[in-house]
């Protein structure tokens, strides 16, 4: 059964390398990506926590801010 | 009209939803590659070298369909005068791209077994790299100027010429003579694909939308903290 699923009449090395092809370009992709999006969420952070408290209210005043912030420390 | 789209309200949902879109599309393509690897049938002709369809065709599907959205987007985004719908393309954009590679890479794959080359200068061929190109110069363009007008400008320029390719790479195969085979499932007509063929494919097609939805949502979220970073800056 497991010669079958690999050897697939001779043409398991043609199958499983664009499987393994596509299946690596997702991994890559998500990682980049994740990667990507961690900075981002790591600079505004590090922005946010060097502002005067005048100006840190106002920017947690925003909705979108304080999301972002909630995510962060979630994730 | 666009309210809906105003970042502000939508952060809530695309911040929390990628954990969910993760987890539903690991459960589909486990079906999906169950399906296409072990239960799905071989093909009378293409022995087992045919189920290399099951990740080149919704590949190609995908990344036509992407790189039409972000014309859409790109013209609306335009005529609308909406940045957000240039964020929405831009972050589109990269799993396109990625699409667009696999369908290049598993169709040489593919085309070694059945046509005994991995790569001929045939239309439908040449018409999908053309759209890599494509891809691959919206993405540039991103990174390449600082000035937003001038990107939303660029950006849409090369999406309008890039779209004039998408008939070209569709009916290539009816227009001439190539080594790639014509459409087998055809929406307004009977599909010449079997059943047992055509559930794998749904089911594949289906997990590869999931995995765009995912790398979408996880990208726009990046951007909209770009755009927050900046508003920082500026208070």
């Amino acid at each position: 059964m497991i010669n079958e699923l690999f050897f697939m009449n001779g043409y398991g090395a043609y199958v499983l390398s664009a499987f393994g092809f596509t299946l690596l370009s997702f991994v890559s992709l998500y990682f980049v990506t994740k990667t990507q999006f961690v900075r981002e969420q790591k600079k505004f952070i590090a922005k946010f926590g060097s502002l005067e408290t005048e100006k840190a209210e106002l920017a947690k005043s925003q909705r979108i801010n304080k999301e972002i912030l909630a995510d962060a420390t979630n994730s | 009209m666009f309210k809906f789209f105003e970042p502000n309200k939508i952060f809530k949902i695309t911040s929390k939803a990628p954990r969910y879109v993760l987890l539903l599309f690991v459960l589909v393509l486990s079906i999906g590659l169950t399906e296409a690897l072990i239960l799905s049938p071989e093909d009378y002709k293409q022995s087992d070298a045919v189920r290399i369809m099951y990740v080149h065709v919704p590949a190609a599907w995908i990344s036509l369909g992407i790189f039409s959205s972000i014309t859409f987007l790109s013209i609306s985004g335009f005529i609308f005068k909406n940045k957000n719908f240039f964020l929405i393309a831009k972050s589109l954009a990269p799993s396109g791209f990625v699409f667009n590679i696999i369908a290049l890479v598993t169709g040489s794959i593919w085309g070694k077994p059945t046509w005994g080359t991995w790569w001929a200068w045939d239309a439908r061929i040449t018409s999908m790299l053309i759209l890599a190109l494509f891809y691959a110069m919206y993405l540039i363009s991103w990174r390449l100027y600082e000035n937003e007008e001038k990107i939303f400008k660029i950006s849409t320029i090369i999406t309008i010429l890039g779209i004039i390719n998408i008939p070209i790479i569709k009916y290539s195969v009816d227009w001439w003579n190539t080594l790639h085979q014509p459409a087998s499932i055809n929406i307004l007509s009977k599909s010449s694909i079997h059943s047992s063929m055509l559930f794998p494919l749904l089911i594949m097609t289906a997990a590869f939308a999931l995995f765009s939805l995912l790398i979408f949502l996880m990208k726009y979220n990046t951007e909209l903290i770009k755009v927050k970073n900046k508003g920082l800056d500026r208070l």
